[in-house]
Protein backbone atom coordinates (compact mmCIF):
# COMPACT_ATOMS: atom_id res chain seq x y z
CA UNK A 1 0.00 0.00 0.00
CA UNK A 2 3.04 2.23 0.78
CA UNK A 3 4.34 2.09 -2.22
CA UNK A 4 1.19 3.27 -3.87
CA UNK A 5 0.42 6.41 -1.59
CA UNK A 6 4.41 7.45 -2.36
CA UNK A 7 4.07 6.92 -6.18
CA UNK A 8 0.89 9.21 -6.20
CA UNK A 9 3.13 11.71 -3.58
CA UNK A 10 5.91 12.01 -6.32
CA UNK A 11 5.15 15.10 -8.33
CA UNK A 12 7.70 15.63 -11.42
CA UNK A 13 9.86 18.76 -10.44
CA UNK A 14 11.42 21.58 -9.13
CA UNK A 15 9.48 22.50 -5.53
CA UNK A 16 7.20 19.82 -5.96
CA UNK A 17 10.35 17.66 -5.47
CA UNK A 18 10.78 18.96 -1.75
CA UNK A 19 7.21 18.84 -1.30
CA UNK A 20 7.16 15.04 -1.99
CA UNK A 21 10.41 14.52 -0.28
CA UNK A 22 8.49 15.90 3.14
CA UNK A 23 5.50 14.02 2.39
CA UNK A 24 7.12 10.75 1.80
CA UNK A 25 9.13 11.67 5.36
CA UNK A 26 6.01 12.67 7.86
CA UNK A 27 4.38 9.36 5.40
CA UNK A 28 6.68 7.35 6.73
CA UNK A 29 6.80 8.19 10.43
CA UNK A 30 2.75 8.08 10.41
CA UNK A 31 3.51 4.44 9.25
CA UNK A 32 5.93 3.80 12.49
CA UNK A 33 3.18 5.49 14.73
CA UNK A 34 1.09 2.91 13.65
CA UNK A 35 3.30 0.78 16.06
CA UNK A 36 2.58 2.86 18.98
CA UNK A 37 -0.72 2.13 18.83
CA UNK A 38 -1.15 -0.95 20.64
CA UNK A 39 1.08 -0.59 23.35
CA UNK A 40 -0.18 3.19 24.28
CA UNK A 41 -3.58 1.37 23.82
CA UNK A 42 -2.43 -1.10 26.78
CA UNK A 43 -1.49 1.51 28.73
CA UNK A 44 -4.17 3.15 28.60
CA UNK A 45 -6.62 0.21 29.86
CA UNK A 46 -3.72 -0.21 32.26
CA UNK A 47 -4.66 3.37 33.68
CA UNK A 48 -8.12 2.61 33.30
CA UNK A 49 -8.20 -0.22 35.58
CA UNK A 50 -6.28 0.88 38.34
CA UNK A 51 -8.57 4.08 38.34
CA UNK A 52 -11.88 1.82 38.87
CA UNK A 53 -10.21 -0.64 40.73
CA UNK A 54 -10.96 -3.44 38.53
CA UNK A 55 -8.19 -5.73 40.63
CA UNK A 56 -6.51 -5.15 43.69
CA UNK A 57 -3.16 -2.99 43.52
CA UNK A 58 -1.57 -6.01 45.03
CA UNK A 59 -2.44 -7.58 41.45
CA UNK A 60 -1.82 -4.48 39.10
CA UNK A 61 0.36 -1.72 40.58
CA UNK A 62 -0.93 1.72 38.71
CA UNK A 63 1.49 2.61 35.82
CA UNK A 64 2.74 6.04 37.88
CA UNK A 65 3.52 3.63 41.25
CA UNK A 66 6.15 1.34 38.55
CA UNK A 67 7.60 4.65 36.77
CA UNK A 68 8.24 5.78 40.78
CA UNK A 69 9.62 2.43 41.93
CA UNK A 70 11.73 2.60 39.18
CA UNK A 71 13.25 6.26 39.47
CA UNK A 72 13.79 5.51 43.38
CA UNK A 73 15.92 2.13 42.52
CA UNK A 74 17.85 4.40 40.13
CA UNK A 75 18.33 6.80 42.39
CA UNK A 76 19.53 4.82 45.18
CA UNK A 77 21.77 2.91 43.09
CA UNK A 78 19.83 -0.52 43.58
CA UNK A 79 19.16 -0.82 39.65
CA UNK A 80 22.39 -0.38 38.56
CA UNK A 81 24.21 -2.40 41.15
CA UNK A 82 21.79 -5.32 40.47
CA UNK A 83 22.28 -5.11 36.63
CA UNK A 84 26.31 -4.42 36.95
CA UNK A 85 26.45 -7.60 38.91
CA UNK A 86 23.96 -9.86 36.32
CA UNK A 87 26.11 -8.21 32.99
CA UNK A 88 29.55 -9.29 34.85
CA UNK A 89 27.82 -12.74 35.18
CA UNK A 90 27.00 -12.65 31.81
CA UNK A 91 30.49 -11.24 30.82
CA UNK A 92 32.42 -14.27 32.13
CA UNK A 93 30.03 -16.70 30.57
CA UNK A 94 29.96 -15.59 27.34
CA UNK A 95 34.21 -15.30 27.80
CA UNK A 96 34.47 -18.58 28.90
CA UNK A 97 31.61 -20.22 26.93
CA UNK A 98 32.68 -18.68 23.86
CA UNK A 99 36.16 -20.06 24.22
CA UNK A 100 35.13 -23.34 24.60
CA UNK A 101 32.60 -23.19 21.63
CA UNK A 102 35.07 -22.04 19.23
CA UNK A 103 37.62 -24.19 20.48
CA UNK A 104 35.13 -27.49 20.36
CA UNK A 105 33.64 -26.12 17.10
CA UNK A 106 37.44 -25.70 15.49
CA UNK A 107 39.13 -28.82 16.58
CA UNK A 108 35.77 -30.77 15.25
CA UNK A 109 35.58 -28.61 11.99
CA UNK A 110 39.19 -29.11 10.86
CA UNK A 111 39.79 -32.82 12.43
CA UNK A 112 37.91 -35.34 10.79
CA UNK A 113 39.22 -37.77 13.95
CA UNK A 114 38.01 -35.15 16.36
CA UNK A 115 34.97 -34.71 14.70
CA UNK A 116 34.37 -38.75 15.07
CA UNK A 117 35.35 -38.84 18.94
CA UNK A 118 33.70 -35.59 19.78
CA UNK A 119 30.85 -34.97 18.20
CA UNK A 120 28.45 -37.78 18.89
CA UNK A 121 28.70 -37.31 22.56
CA UNK A 122 28.76 -33.16 21.81
CA UNK A 123 24.96 -33.99 20.09
CA UNK A 124 23.74 -35.90 22.97
CA UNK A 125 25.22 -33.11 25.11
CA UNK A 126 22.67 -30.53 23.42
CA UNK A 127 19.74 -32.84 23.78
CA UNK A 128 19.54 -31.33 27.40
CA UNK A 129 17.74 -28.29 27.74
CA UNK A 130 19.76 -25.47 29.98
CA UNK A 131 17.80 -25.92 32.57
CA UNK A 132 18.16 -29.53 33.19
CA UNK A 133 22.06 -28.90 34.28
CA UNK A 134 21.35 -26.52 37.51
CA UNK A 135 20.21 -29.03 40.04
CA UNK A 136 22.76 -31.40 39.64
CA UNK A 137 25.21 -28.24 39.36
CA UNK A 138 24.20 -27.25 42.73
CA UNK A 139 24.77 -29.99 44.53
CA UNK A 140 28.51 -29.47 43.07
CA UNK A 141 28.98 -26.12 43.05
CA UNK A 142 26.82 -25.00 45.35
CA UNK A 143 24.81 -21.70 44.92
CA UNK A 144 27.33 -19.02 44.73
CA UNK A 145 28.57 -17.36 42.08
CA UNK A 146 30.30 -20.52 40.53
CA UNK A 147 26.84 -22.35 40.02
CA UNK A 148 25.43 -18.96 37.66
CA UNK A 149 29.09 -18.53 35.36
CA UNK A 150 28.90 -22.42 35.20
CA UNK A 151 25.04 -22.70 34.08
CA UNK A 152 25.26 -19.48 32.30
CA UNK A 153 28.53 -20.83 30.18
CA UNK A 154 27.06 -24.07 29.31
CA UNK A 155 24.24 -22.04 27.86
CA UNK A 156 26.78 -20.37 25.55
CA UNK A 157 28.76 -23.17 24.54
CA UNK A 158 25.91 -24.92 22.69
CA UNK A 159 25.09 -22.57 19.52
CA UNK A 160 28.56 -21.34 19.44
CA UNK A 161 30.11 -24.54 19.23
CA UNK A 162 27.31 -25.58 16.37
CA UNK A 163 27.51 -22.05 14.60
CA UNK A 164 31.55 -22.87 14.48
CA UNK A 165 31.55 -26.13 13.63
CA UNK A 166 29.09 -25.50 10.51
CA UNK A 167 30.69 -23.05 9.24
CA UNK A 168 33.61 -24.35 9.09
CA UNK A 169 32.56 -27.51 7.51
CA UNK A 170 30.41 -25.80 4.99
CA UNK A 171 33.15 -23.27 3.69
CA UNK A 172 33.42 -24.36 -0.22
CA UNK A 173 35.91 -26.78 -0.98
CA UNK A 174 36.99 -24.96 -3.91
CA UNK A 175 38.55 -22.45 -1.30
CA UNK A 176 40.55 -24.83 0.21
CA UNK A 177 41.61 -26.60 -2.98
CA UNK A 178 43.34 -23.39 -4.58
CA UNK A 179 45.18 -22.93 -0.82
CA UNK A 180 46.26 -26.12 -1.71
CA UNK A 181 47.81 -25.27 -5.47
CA UNK A 182 49.28 -22.09 -3.77
CA UNK A 183 51.19 -24.63 -1.02
CA UNK A 184 49.56 -22.66 1.49
CA UNK A 185 51.07 -23.64 5.18
CA UNK A 186 48.84 -24.64 7.60
CA UNK A 187 48.46 -21.62 9.73
CA UNK A 188 47.85 -20.12 6.71
CA UNK A 189 44.90 -21.76 5.39
CA UNK A 190 43.72 -21.13 8.75
CA UNK A 191 44.33 -17.17 8.83
CA UNK A 192 43.41 -16.56 5.31
CA UNK A 193 41.02 -18.82 4.24
CA UNK A 194 39.40 -20.64 6.93
CA UNK A 195 39.07 -17.51 9.29
CA UNK A 196 37.37 -15.43 6.88
CA UNK A 197 35.41 -17.36 5.28
CA UNK A 198 33.81 -18.89 8.84
CA UNK A 199 33.78 -15.19 10.30
CA UNK A 200 29.98 -14.84 9.41
CA UNK A 201 28.78 -18.02 11.05
CA UNK A 202 31.36 -17.48 14.54
CA UNK A 203 29.88 -14.32 14.72
CA UNK A 204 26.14 -15.46 14.26
CA UNK A 205 27.20 -18.48 17.15
CA UNK A 206 28.24 -15.35 18.93
CA UNK A 207 24.99 -13.46 18.87
CA UNK A 208 22.80 -16.37 20.17
CA UNK A 209 25.15 -17.46 22.39
CA UNK A 210 24.69 -13.80 24.07
CA UNK A 211 21.13 -14.29 23.58
CA UNK A 212 20.99 -17.31 25.68
CA UNK A 213 23.21 -16.23 28.10
CA UNK A 214 20.61 -13.58 28.82
CA UNK A 215 18.34 -16.32 29.26
CA UNK A 216 19.69 -18.81 31.19
CA UNK A 217 20.91 -15.51 33.71
CA UNK A 218 17.55 -14.77 34.34
CA UNK A 219 15.90 -18.48 35.00
CA UNK A 220 19.25 -18.88 37.38
CA UNK A 221 18.65 -15.53 39.50
CA UNK A 222 15.31 -16.34 39.73
CA UNK A 223 15.76 -19.80 41.03
CA UNK A 224 19.13 -19.69 43.16
CA UNK A 225 20.26 -15.73 43.74
CA UNK A 226 20.63 -12.68 46.07
CA UNK A 227 21.60 -9.95 44.14
CA UNK A 228 21.21 -8.92 39.96
CA UNK A 229 18.21 -8.45 37.85
CA UNK A 230 16.69 -11.79 38.46
CA UNK A 231 16.93 -11.83 42.75
CA UNK A 232 15.07 -8.35 41.92
CA UNK A 233 11.96 -9.78 40.51
CA UNK A 234 12.07 -12.50 42.91
CA UNK A 235 12.43 -9.95 45.75
CA UNK A 236 9.45 -8.23 44.64
CA UNK A 237 7.16 -10.94 44.30
CA UNK A 238 7.89 -11.96 47.77
CA UNK A 239 6.96 -9.02 49.27
CA UNK A 240 3.96 -8.76 46.78
CA UNK A 241 5.57 -5.29 45.74
CA UNK A 242 4.57 -5.78 42.08
CA UNK A 243 5.76 -2.57 40.58
CA UNK A 244 9.45 -4.21 41.57
CA UNK A 245 8.26 -7.50 39.35
CA UNK A 246 7.41 -5.06 36.19
CA UNK A 247 10.62 -2.55 36.51
CA UNK A 248 12.50 -6.10 36.63
CA UNK A 249 10.95 -7.20 33.49
CA UNK A 250 11.39 -3.43 31.88
CA UNK A 251 15.10 -3.25 32.57
CA UNK A 252 15.48 -6.69 31.38
CA UNK A 253 13.19 -5.87 28.27
CA UNK A 254 15.89 -2.84 27.57
CA UNK A 255 18.54 -4.74 28.22
CA UNK A 256 17.46 -7.18 25.77
CA UNK A 257 16.58 -4.82 22.97
CA UNK A 258 20.63 -2.94 23.58
CA UNK A 259 22.41 -6.41 23.61
CA UNK A 260 19.90 -7.55 20.08
CA UNK A 261 20.40 -4.07 18.07
CA UNK A 262 24.32 -3.32 19.13
CA UNK A 263 25.45 -6.93 18.35
CA UNK A 264 23.25 -7.07 15.01
CA UNK A 265 24.92 -4.13 14.40
CA UNK A 266 28.32 -5.47 14.87
CA UNK A 267 27.17 -8.10 12.24
CA UNK A 268 25.94 -5.74 9.38
CA UNK A 269 29.56 -3.91 10.10
CA UNK A 270 31.53 -7.08 9.34
CA UNK A 271 29.54 -8.24 6.51
CA UNK A 272 30.15 -4.83 4.88
CA UNK A 273 34.12 -5.16 5.75
CA UNK A 274 33.85 -8.61 4.39
CA UNK A 275 32.51 -7.44 1.13
CA UNK A 276 34.80 -4.67 0.85
CA UNK A 277 37.64 -6.54 1.70
CA UNK A 278 36.80 -8.46 -1.36
CA UNK B 1 34.48 -52.26 8.05
CA UNK B 2 36.24 -49.19 8.19
CA UNK B 3 32.96 -47.22 8.39
CA UNK B 4 31.76 -49.12 11.39
CA UNK B 5 35.54 -48.93 12.86
CA UNK B 6 34.61 -45.21 12.69
CA UNK B 7 31.22 -45.35 13.89
CA UNK B 8 32.92 -46.68 17.07
CA UNK B 9 35.02 -43.59 17.55
CA UNK B 10 31.77 -41.75 18.76
CA UNK B 11 31.24 -44.54 21.62
CA UNK B 12 34.55 -43.94 22.87
CA UNK B 13 34.07 -40.72 24.72
CA UNK B 14 30.95 -41.94 26.74
CA UNK B 15 32.12 -45.12 27.57
CA UNK B 16 35.30 -43.80 28.88
CA UNK B 17 33.16 -41.52 31.16
CA UNK B 18 31.41 -44.15 32.42
CA UNK B 19 34.15 -45.81 33.11
CA UNK B 20 35.77 -43.22 35.13
CA UNK B 21 32.67 -42.70 37.26
CA UNK B 22 32.05 -46.35 37.96
CA UNK B 23 36.23 -46.64 38.90
CA UNK B 24 36.38 -43.46 40.62
CA UNK B 25 32.99 -44.44 43.00
CA UNK B 26 33.89 -48.37 43.03
CA UNK B 27 37.85 -47.42 44.64
CA UNK B 28 36.35 -44.90 46.81
CA UNK B 29 38.49 -41.90 45.48
CA UNK B 30 35.66 -39.84 45.88
CA UNK B 31 33.13 -38.88 48.19
CA UNK B 32 30.33 -41.46 47.05
CA UNK B 33 27.64 -38.93 48.88
CA UNK B 34 28.23 -36.14 46.51
CA UNK B 35 29.38 -38.41 43.54
CA UNK B 36 26.70 -41.46 43.58
CA UNK B 37 28.02 -44.36 41.92
CA UNK B 38 26.06 -45.51 38.79
CA UNK B 39 24.74 -48.70 39.84
CA UNK B 40 22.93 -46.77 42.94
CA UNK B 41 21.71 -44.62 40.38
CA UNK B 42 20.23 -47.54 38.36
CA UNK B 43 18.73 -48.71 41.87
CA UNK B 44 17.14 -45.67 42.30
CA UNK B 45 15.49 -45.64 38.83
CA UNK B 46 14.12 -49.69 39.23
CA UNK B 47 12.64 -48.10 42.58
CA UNK B 48 11.41 -45.00 41.03
CA UNK B 49 9.93 -46.94 37.85
CA UNK B 50 8.33 -49.83 39.61
CA UNK B 51 7.02 -48.23 42.56
CA UNK B 52 7.51 -44.29 42.21
CA UNK B 53 5.41 -42.15 40.87
CA UNK B 54 7.61 -42.17 37.55
CA UNK B 55 5.03 -42.83 34.64
CA UNK B 56 2.49 -40.00 37.01
CA UNK B 57 5.25 -37.01 36.69
CA UNK B 58 6.24 -38.16 32.78
CA UNK B 59 2.20 -37.64 31.78
CA UNK B 60 2.36 -34.94 33.93
CA UNK B 61 5.23 -32.83 32.41
CA UNK B 62 3.71 -34.02 29.12
CA UNK B 63 1.03 -32.53 29.81
CA UNK B 64 1.74 -29.49 30.21
CA UNK B 65 4.49 -29.28 27.58
CA UNK B 66 1.87 -30.43 24.58
CA UNK B 67 -0.81 -28.08 25.78
CA UNK B 68 1.19 -25.12 26.34
CA UNK B 69 2.49 -26.08 22.68
CA UNK B 70 -0.50 -26.51 21.22
CA UNK B 71 -1.56 -22.89 22.32
CA UNK B 72 1.25 -21.50 21.72
CA UNK B 73 2.23 -22.61 18.24
CA UNK B 74 -1.75 -21.98 16.99
CA UNK B 75 -1.27 -17.95 18.12
CA UNK B 76 2.03 -18.41 16.55
CA UNK B 77 1.06 -19.48 13.38
CA UNK B 78 -1.87 -17.14 13.22
CA UNK B 79 -0.02 -14.18 14.24
CA UNK B 80 3.03 -15.11 12.07
CA UNK B 81 0.23 -15.22 8.80
CA UNK B 82 -1.49 -12.54 9.80
CA UNK B 83 1.66 -9.99 9.68
CA UNK B 84 2.91 -11.69 7.07
CA UNK B 85 -0.06 -11.46 4.52
CA UNK B 86 -1.11 -7.45 6.30
CA UNK B 87 1.46 -4.34 6.19
CA UNK B 88 -1.19 -3.08 8.24
CA UNK B 89 -0.86 -5.76 10.74
CA UNK B 90 2.83 -6.02 10.88
CA UNK B 91 2.91 -1.92 11.55
CA UNK B 92 0.21 -2.55 14.12
CA UNK B 93 1.62 -5.37 15.93
CA UNK B 94 5.27 -5.92 14.55
CA UNK B 95 7.11 -2.87 17.17
CA UNK B 96 5.51 -4.62 19.85
CA UNK B 97 6.16 -8.10 18.86
CA UNK B 98 9.75 -7.42 18.82
CA UNK B 99 10.34 -5.76 21.72
CA UNK B 100 8.61 -7.86 23.75
CA UNK B 101 10.12 -10.61 22.20
CA UNK B 102 13.79 -9.66 24.23
CA UNK B 103 12.31 -10.25 27.72
CA UNK B 104 14.19 -12.88 28.92
CA UNK B 105 11.38 -16.21 29.24
CA UNK B 106 11.68 -16.60 32.31
CA UNK B 107 11.26 -12.90 33.15
CA UNK B 108 7.42 -13.48 32.88
CA UNK B 109 7.64 -16.33 35.70
CA UNK B 110 7.09 -13.90 38.76
CA UNK B 111 4.23 -12.06 36.94
CA UNK B 112 2.00 -15.00 35.29
CA UNK B 113 2.65 -17.22 39.14
CA UNK B 114 1.57 -13.64 41.00
CA UNK B 115 -1.86 -13.60 38.33
CA UNK B 116 -2.50 -17.37 38.29
CA UNK B 117 -0.71 -19.01 41.45
CA UNK B 118 1.78 -22.36 40.61
CA UNK B 119 -0.65 -24.64 38.96
CA UNK B 120 -1.02 -26.05 35.89
CA UNK B 121 -2.87 -22.74 34.58
CA UNK B 122 0.42 -20.85 34.88
CA UNK B 123 3.01 -23.16 33.68
CA UNK B 124 0.58 -23.85 30.14
CA UNK B 125 0.64 -20.25 29.55
CA UNK B 126 4.24 -19.90 30.52
CA UNK B 127 4.91 -22.90 27.99
CA UNK B 128 2.72 -21.66 25.74
CA UNK B 129 4.20 -18.37 25.89
CA UNK B 130 7.93 -19.76 24.94
CA UNK B 131 6.52 -21.44 22.18
CA UNK B 132 4.75 -19.11 20.52
CA UNK B 133 7.72 -16.60 19.67
CA UNK B 134 10.21 -18.86 17.53
CA UNK B 135 6.41 -19.73 15.78
CA UNK B 136 5.32 -16.71 15.13
CA UNK B 137 8.51 -15.17 13.70
CA UNK B 138 9.31 -18.13 11.48
CA UNK B 139 6.50 -18.31 9.95
CA UNK B 140 6.21 -14.49 9.26
CA UNK B 141 9.63 -15.11 7.71
CA UNK B 142 8.05 -17.80 5.81
CA UNK B 143 4.34 -15.79 4.40
CA UNK B 144 7.07 -12.87 3.97
CA UNK B 145 9.06 -15.11 1.94
CA UNK B 146 6.69 -16.19 -0.77
CA UNK B 147 8.16 -14.99 -4.03
CA UNK B 148 6.05 -11.62 -5.72
CA UNK B 149 5.90 -13.30 -8.90
CA UNK B 150 4.03 -16.84 -7.90
CA UNK B 151 1.54 -14.12 -6.08
CA UNK B 152 1.53 -12.41 -9.26
CA UNK B 153 0.62 -15.83 -11.00
CA UNK B 154 -2.19 -16.73 -8.31
CA UNK B 155 -3.64 -12.70 -9.43
CA UNK B 156 -4.08 -13.74 -12.93
CA UNK B 157 -5.62 -16.99 -12.28
CA UNK B 158 -7.96 -14.91 -9.81
CA UNK B 159 -7.26 -17.31 -6.46
CA UNK B 160 -9.66 -16.57 -4.03
CA UNK B 161 -8.51 -15.36 -0.39
CA UNK B 162 -8.91 -19.09 0.57
CA UNK B 163 -7.35 -20.72 -2.17
CA UNK B 164 -4.40 -17.84 -2.14
CA UNK B 165 -3.61 -19.22 1.57
CA UNK B 166 -3.95 -22.88 1.06
CA UNK B 167 -2.70 -23.68 -2.49
CA UNK B 168 0.68 -20.94 -2.45
CA UNK B 169 1.12 -18.97 0.77
CA UNK B 170 1.05 -21.88 3.50
CA UNK B 171 3.09 -24.68 1.16
CA UNK B 172 5.63 -22.60 0.06
CA UNK B 173 6.32 -20.83 3.87
CA UNK B 174 5.36 -24.78 5.41
CA UNK B 175 9.39 -25.16 5.33
CA UNK B 176 9.95 -21.97 7.75
CA UNK B 177 6.50 -23.36 9.28
CA UNK B 178 8.20 -26.44 10.52
CA UNK B 179 11.45 -24.75 11.26
CA UNK B 180 9.48 -22.38 13.57
CA UNK B 181 7.68 -25.39 15.24
CA UNK B 182 10.54 -27.61 15.47
CA UNK B 183 12.57 -24.66 17.88
CA UNK B 184 8.87 -24.00 19.33
CA UNK B 185 9.30 -27.90 20.65
CA UNK B 186 12.59 -27.53 22.03
CA UNK B 187 11.71 -24.07 23.84
CA UNK B 188 8.59 -25.95 25.02
CA UNK B 189 10.35 -28.86 26.98
CA UNK B 190 12.60 -26.63 28.00
CA UNK B 191 10.05 -24.07 29.45
CA UNK B 192 8.22 -26.79 30.94
CA UNK B 193 11.03 -28.20 33.29
CA UNK B 194 12.15 -24.73 34.16
CA UNK B 195 8.74 -23.43 35.45
CA UNK B 196 8.15 -26.93 37.56
CA UNK B 197 11.95 -25.74 39.08
CA UNK B 198 10.34 -22.33 39.77
CA UNK B 199 6.80 -22.80 40.63
CA UNK B 200 7.12 -25.36 43.27
CA UNK B 201 3.47 -26.49 43.76
CA UNK B 202 2.28 -30.05 45.06
CA UNK B 203 1.26 -31.28 41.85
CA UNK B 204 3.83 -34.13 39.83
CA UNK B 205 6.13 -33.74 37.23
CA UNK B 206 9.74 -34.12 36.46
CA UNK B 207 11.12 -31.06 37.14
CA UNK B 208 9.31 -31.25 40.18
CA UNK B 209 10.78 -34.66 41.04
CA UNK B 210 14.07 -33.33 40.33
CA UNK B 211 13.68 -30.52 42.41
CA UNK B 212 12.73 -32.14 44.45
CA UNK B 213 15.45 -34.42 45.06
CA UNK B 214 17.83 -31.84 45.13
CA UNK B 215 15.64 -30.59 48.49
CA UNK B 216 16.41 -33.92 49.80
CA UNK B 217 19.96 -33.96 48.59
CA UNK B 218 18.71 -37.28 46.70
CA UNK B 219 21.39 -36.89 44.07
CA UNK B 220 20.58 -40.33 42.41
CA UNK B 221 17.05 -39.27 41.70
CA UNK B 222 18.39 -36.33 40.49
CA UNK B 223 20.78 -37.85 38.20
CA UNK B 224 18.23 -40.35 37.11
CA UNK B 225 15.29 -37.35 36.28
CA UNK B 226 17.86 -35.35 34.12
CA UNK B 227 18.68 -38.30 31.93
CA UNK B 228 14.74 -38.64 31.58
CA UNK B 229 14.29 -35.16 30.91
CA UNK B 230 17.27 -35.16 28.25
CA UNK B 231 15.91 -38.29 26.90
CA UNK B 232 12.57 -37.13 26.26
CA UNK B 233 14.05 -33.92 24.93
CA UNK B 234 15.85 -36.11 22.38
CA UNK B 235 12.95 -38.01 21.18
CA UNK B 236 11.02 -34.92 20.84
CA UNK B 237 13.81 -33.58 18.51
CA UNK B 238 14.32 -36.43 16.67
CA UNK B 239 10.12 -37.14 15.56
CA UNK B 240 10.31 -33.60 15.21
CA UNK B 241 13.25 -33.85 12.39
CA UNK B 242 11.49 -36.69 10.77
CA UNK B 243 8.37 -35.41 10.28
CA UNK B 244 10.13 -32.47 8.82
CA UNK B 245 11.63 -34.10 6.45
CA UNK B 246 8.88 -36.95 5.22
CA UNK B 247 6.60 -33.20 4.91
CA UNK B 248 9.39 -31.67 2.83
CA UNK B 249 9.63 -34.71 0.42
CA UNK B 250 7.59 -33.13 -2.45
CA UNK B 251 9.74 -30.16 -2.32
CA UNK B 252 12.23 -32.86 -3.69
CA UNK B 253 14.87 -31.23 -1.40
Amino acid sequence: MSEITSSVLIRPAGAGRWFAVLGNLTHRLGLSAVGLILPLAVLGLWQYAVNHEWVAIQLLPPPELVWQSLRELWDAGDLTRNLAVSLTRIGWSVLIGSSIGWLLGFLMGLSRTARDFLYPSFEVFTQFPVVGWIPILIIFLGIDEGLKIAAISIAVVVPVTVATFKGIVNIPSALLEVAKVYRFSHSQVLLRVVLPAALPALFSGFRQGIMQAWLALVFVELLASSEGIGYLMVWGRQLMQLDLVFVGLLVIGLVGVALDVSLRYLESRLQSWRHAAH
Amino acid sequence: MSLNLKNLRGAVLPLALLLVWYAVTALGLVNTKLIVPPEKVLQVAYKFVMRGNFLESIEASLFRDLSGFLLGSVAGVLLGVLMGLSRWTERFVGPSFNTLKQISLFAWLPLISTWLGTGDAAKILFVALSAFYPVALNTFEGVRGVSKAQLEVARVYAFTYKQLITKLILPSASPQILTGLHLGLIYAWMATIGAEFLLISSGSGLGDTVIKGRAAFNIELIVFGMLTIGLIGAIFNHIATRIERRLLVWRGA
